[in-house]
């Protein structure tokens, strides 16, 4: 049940997100599916007791990976699809009871979540850079093949 | 006589090449196109109509473009001053430079198309991104754990929350401090609503509400540009989304101190 209200609402989450960026219409749908796919990854193996960073990287890795395939075929730029799908792996929450500690002047737990914030973010780099790297491989691969 | 004709001719030309390459560019860069792509589709125009080499150098906020031809070589600088959100205008370019690429178009109907992009409307009206984003606000409280009894509540002051941004960036024009007041918004709606009874977790609420705001666009396209090398680019989009995410922040701050 959990899953299944996840699934849902990642997927209106993430195509609501494309509305506010102005992304195409018939792109929406794509989106929806690119930001819930890598959401339910993300929140599977978070809540199966993996560390977030991981977890983080290879959601943003299958976000990254599903948006260039997507890219390819609809030849369109990657950057509609990929945005939609990473807004949820942000560490908003993570960053908004950093900050509560800030105000109250607990400053050890702040900073330590702070840090931890900060690392998911670089995770998130993390995984698109992986999936940038396997297209140029696969790119540089075909250019051989052919030539 | 008829030579000189010529040549003003020429010259001409290779200026109307260098329009329809610094439009196309400036459409996308406002639109929030990655820094390479619009170099990338800048110089893949100017090659398609027969410039042999071609010079693009693209900030955030500025297009500098110089093509080389027998002529002394031309350049054009281009400032750009405001920045939004429109992808559907971004695809819409890489398909028209697409065309270009393969001879389609010639250089005065590319022109004429891509000024019809560049004027045309937003694709959601202000109202359906409001609604978006108050939708979205409420999908994200349940991804994060929260309860259905917060899910309206987190849903008005996610929309109320972005369309304060909006209100209040054609009221000043200084993004931080629209975000900031938007945040701000944000954190006392939710207060408010627990306080009256017409919700359960005040964190959950502004959480979920302020996912809207958070500078996704900008964070993706810092990364992307940084790794294709665009380091100034990559750098500069990085420090505004820390200042959009500051923001935020602060705004929750000042409400989180009265909690």
């Amino acid at each position: 049940m959990t899953i299944l209200v996840q699934l849902i609402t990642s997927f209106i989450a993430a195509a609501a997100f494309a509305v506010i960026f102005n992304a195409p219409r018939e792109s929406l749908v794509k989106c929806g599916f690119v930001g819930m796919l890598g959401w339910i990854v993300y929140f599977l193996l978070s809540t199966r007791g993996m560390d977030i960073v991981p977890a983080t990287v290879a959601a943003a890795f299958l976000i990254a990976v599903v948006s260039q395939v997507y890219a390819k075929v609809y030849k369109a730029p990657v950057i509609i699809y990929i945005v939609a799908g990473i807004i949820p792996l942000v560490p908003g929450g993570m960053a908004y009871d950093s900050m509560r500690y800030f105000v109250t002047n607990d400053y050890n737990m702040a900073v330590s979540l702070a840090a931890k914030a900060f690392m998911v973010s670089g995770s998130i780099a993390m995984g698109i850079v992986l999936s940038e790297v396997i297209n140029q491989l696969l790119r540089q691969s075909r250019l051989k093949r052919i030539g | 006589m008829d030579q000189e004709l010529d040549i003003e001719q020429y010259l001409e030309e290779q200026y109307d090449i260098m329009d329809v390459s610094l439009l196309a560019g400036k459409i996308m860069l406002e639109s929030g196109a990655e820094t390479y792509r619009v170099e990338d589709t800048m110089m893949r125009i100017a090659a398609s109509y027969g410039i042999k080499e071609s010079h693009s150098y693209v900030t955030p906020t500025g297009i500098m473009f110089s093509i080389e031809t027998e002529e002394p070589t031309k350049t054009k600088l281009m400032r750009i001053s405001n920045r939004t959100t429109d992808l559907k205008k971004v695809m819409l370019v890489n398909s028209t430079s697409r065309r270009i690429a393969k001879g389609e178009l010639d250089v005065p109907q590319a022109y004429r198309i891509l000024k019809r992009i560049y004027a045309s409307d937003e694709t959601y009206s202000l109202h359906t991104r409001i609604a978006a984003a108050s939708i979205s606000s409420g999908c994200f409280l349940m991804m994060f754990q929260g309860g259905w009894v917060d899910f309206i509540p987190a849903v008005i002051a996610g929309g109320i929350g972005f369309a304060s941004v909006g209100y209040f960036q054609e009221l000043i024009s200084i993004k931080f401090f629209a975000e900031f007041m938007a945040s701000l918004i944000i954190g006392v709606l939710a207060l408010l609503f627990v306080y009256i009874g017409f919700g359960a977790e005040p964190d959950k609420i502004i959480i979920g509400s302020v996912m809207p705001l958070v500078p996704g666009l900008l964070i993706t396209n810092a990364v992307r540009d940084l790794i294709a090398g665009h380091l100034i680019s990559g750098l500069s989009k990085g420090a505004e989304a820390f200042l959009t995410a500051f923001a935020i922040g602060s705004g929750i701050a000042v409400v989180v101190t009265f909690l």
